[in-house]
């Protein structure tokens, strides 16, 4: 099994942490992992990505080809469209968030953004803000989305379920508590939804 | 709590099945500390900066008393190390690019004098220059020093190099560049490690004139120098870094350095490539390889990343019989990193294709945080200024830098680290008055003192704004060289203290803080106004480690 995944957001929205509840999930089972990502300059609330392969075989490229990617993950609607030209025109999902981060001059009409999401014939668009807000956590809205993508990643629910246990072991239980529940209501909505 | 740090270590190197997954950065560091590493010397730059942040978090380093303190600027970093290893210890600086500029005389000098404990220079470049003024290629120093350079493909063979480039710097007394890539740099992978091994004793050079580089001493190392550089040929010939890989159509041979190796095996899903195919990963240039390679094949294609410096290395002026293919002759785009589809292309393979990004895909520039004190003396600055023409405020490289975007269009210049007070005198010097300097705290103690230094001694008449945040904000907030000493350093250099004057950059001060920066920038002199507040990330950062070991 292999998949690719673009992780897409603003810098701050914690998409870094998804990457390591995949890339942790991964390595459980024995897979190779190879993930790129850009620092500096992005996290003064520019555009952020990285490129996350897993793979049960060795992985040569950090980067994905273009075209290639199984999936896009975004934490947000417009940074969802902006790495379109590395999905798989074929088989690629895309998973993203409905709640716009507005720190620009001219953020496009969201009808508009909205439309070119809905154009894309294997996608699942949620307001996973508000879904995490439900969760108890409003900061959990990335674990959200993951939970929405899991169905996608080629492995079992309770992976990403252990590795968010596993990350967040530091933390109080509730914490945990909540960020599992975020991740499970993102993966009913999908569930639902597909 | 010792315990529980070695346990959470055991369980995180058993969930790697004996693999640690680390950022390229990250496996240097590693490997430095395995190595017998005495001394790390840096100043933060992307992407290089997790390197030293790696050591500084490193329990080891703590145990065996290893110095890791950010130094003032790549110069003092690069001399420091040299002491180091002059003393016999090993010593590893670490800069991105356009520090080695920085670092650049101690440098070149090295080669001359030699090392004695192992030496190695890390420097870290940024193709496509996605956090930096430009995108030149280290290996041109490494080359101009005639040092042995090092270039991995992976996180392993990083990890890996670090070792055998200090016992390569022990074995021929000689600095040994690492030259990495962002991509590298920033990229997680897994990295089996080795033994670790016990750090240098105190140890002197035997010729205790070996670092005097007297005219009289420096050319006879000169000579040793050149002497060396046809070992490090040999060495080239032989290395595990540097393999040759023999295929069947002859039609086309492949010159492939570091990272690039990766995108082209990514072109061959069996892994497989059909033509022969030469992997660099040490230089000087293994001649006879590259010779067989040449000879073999119809044409070679060139595929690295950064400038082509071996492509004008085996291209040289005379035209040769062979085609060579590369970023000269377009094959290979001329600027910026590559990636597995420019490969495809110069393979002549099949090219992928995505979807295509809808027209109505805007950037999102990066831009300063909300609350940021930079806001505040911006807002100020543009009020005082508002009546002048535009056109003269000279900064400097920093988050100070976002200032240049909308909506402050502050600023008129970003150059090079402490090039704000240095351009505002010389313009100050054609006649340009007012002339203002912009220049953050970390980049003033870097390299802004000097040119002070001028500006006062000239009584040139250029005021000079050192926003002091108390911290590195740019590069993550690492620590700030001058924190709570910036006066006393500008007093220090000469500057009037009745025109020194430190003002909050808060909204409620705003009046008061422009008719201070209208005082100055009316003075006929050197003024020095510094806004001072924390950078709020930092104050968040460190309310979150409070809060942290409260609990
Ligand atoms: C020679 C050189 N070294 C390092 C860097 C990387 N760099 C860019 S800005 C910066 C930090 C600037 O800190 P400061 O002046 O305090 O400004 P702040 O970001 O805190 O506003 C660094 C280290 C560089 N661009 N050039
Ligand atoms: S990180 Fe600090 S200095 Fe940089 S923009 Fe944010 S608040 Fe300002």
């Amino acid at each position: 099994m292999k998949k690719d995944i673009i992780l897409a957001g603003v810098g701050g929205q914690g998409i870094i942490s998804i990457a390591s509840v995949i890339g942790y999930a991964a390595l459980q089972e024995k897979m190779f992992l190879k993930q790129s990502e850009v620092h500096g300059m992005s996290v003064r609330g520019g555009d952020v990505m990285s490129n996350l392969r897993i793979s049960h075989h060795e992985i040569a490229s950090d980067l994905i080809p273009f075209g290639q990617a199984d999936l896009i993950i975004s934490v947000e609607p417009l940074e969802s469209l902006r790495y379109l030209e590395y999905l798989s025109p074929d088989t690629g999902w895309l998973v993203t968030n409905l709640t716009p981060f507005n720190n620009m001059q001219h953020y496009p009409d969201i009808e508009k953004v909205m439309a070119e999401i809905n154009k894309l014939p294997r996608h699942v668009a949620l307001d996973a803000d508000k879904l995490a807000k439900e969760a108890g956590s409003a900061k959990s809205a990335n674990i959200v989305i993951l939970g929405a993508a899991s169905p996608f990643l080629g492995l079992p629910f309770e992976k990403f379920e252990d590795a968010i246990r596993f990350i967040f072991r530091s933390k109080e239980k509730s914490v945990i508590e909540k960020n599992l529940e975020a991740l499970k209501l993102g993966r009913d909505f999908a569930d639902k939804n597909i | 709590m010792k315990i529980f740090l070695f346990l959470l270590r055991y369980i995180h190197t058993i969930i790697m099945a004996n693999k640690l997954l680390l950022l390229g950065d990250e496996a240097i560091a590693l490997g430095a500390l395995d190595a017998g590493l005495s001394g790390i010397y840096a100043y933060p730059g992307t992407p290089s900066t997790e390197i030293t942040e790696y050591v500084q978090n490193s329990e080891t380093a703590k145990e065996k008393n290893i110095h890791c303190s950010w130094s003032t600027n790549e110069k003092t970093a690069m001399e420091a190390a040299l002491g180091m290893s002059y003393a016999g210890k090993r010593a590893m600086v670490c800069m991105k690019h356009v520090g080695l500029n920085v670092a650049a005389d101690p440098f070149i000098n090295s080669a001359i004098t030699g090392a004695n404990g192992g030496l190695i220079v890390v420097s870290a470049d940024d193709p496509s220059m996605h956090s930096s003024q430009n995108e030149q290629d280290s290996r041109f120093y490494g080359k101009f020093a005639m040092v042995p350079i090092l270039e991995p493909s992976n996180q392993q063979e990083a990890y890996d190099m670090v070792r055998y480039g200090f016992d390569f710097s022990e074995k021929y007394q000689i600095p040994v560049l690492l030259r990495i890539t962002t991509r590298m740099a920033h990229s997680r992978s897994g990295v089996v490690r080795g033994e670790c091994r016990e750090q240098n004793t105190l140890h002197l050079p035997t010729d205790l004139r070996q670092f005097v580089l007297l005219p009289a001493i420096a050319r006879k190392r000169y000579i040793k120098l050149l002497e060396s550089h046809q070992r490090f040929i040999e060495e080239s010939e032989t290395s595990q870094f540097n393999m040759y890989h023999e295929g069947p159509d002859k039609s086309m041979g492949i010159l492939v350095a570091g990272i690039a190796l990766n995108y082209l095996m990514e072109n061959f899903p069996d892994r497989v490539v059909p033509y022969p195919f030469l992997k660099i990963g040490q230089y000087p240039m293994p001649r006879q390889m590259v010779e067989k390679l040449v000879e073999e094949c119809d044409e070679v294609l060139i595929l690295e990343e950064g400038y082509p410096v071996i492509e004008e290395l085996i291209r040289g002026y005379i035209p040769g019989k062979k085609k060579i293919r590369g970023r000269f002759d377009g094959t290979i785009p001329r600027t910026g990193e590559l990636n597995p589809n420019i490969l495809a292309v110069a393979l002549g393979l099949p090219n992928t294709k995505g979807l295509s990004i809808p027209d109505l895909m805007v950037g999102r520039p990066p831009q300063l945080c909300s609350g940021c004190p930079h806001i505040d003396s911006y807002l100020a600055l543009n009020e005082v200024l508002e009546a002048l023409p535009k056109g003269r405020v000279f900064s400097d490289i920093g988050c100070y830098t976002l200032g240049a975007l909308k909506p402050y269009e502050a600023i008129n210049s970003c150059v090079d680290m402490g090039a704000s007070i240095t351009m505002a005198k010389g313009a100050a010097d054609a006649g340009f008055v007012p002339s203002v300097a912009v220049i953050g705290d970390s980049t003033f103690t870097h390299s802004g003192i000097t040119g002070l230094l001028d500006a006062v001694n000239d009584k040139s008449p250029v005021t000079v704004i050192i926003l002091d945040n108390a911290t590195t904000a740019m590069t993550g907030g690492q620590d700030s060289a001058g924190t709570g000493r910036i006066e006393g350093i500008c007093k220090g250099v000469g500057v009037e203290e009745a025109h020194i004057r430190v003002i909050r950059p808060l909204k409620k001060y705003h009046a008061e803080n422009v008719i201070i920066m209208r005082e100055e920038l009316n003075y006929n002199g050197v003024s020095v106004i510094i806004p001072r507040r924390e950078c709020i990330v930092s104050v968040d950062k460190r309310m979150r480690i409070k809060f942290k070991t409260k609990q």
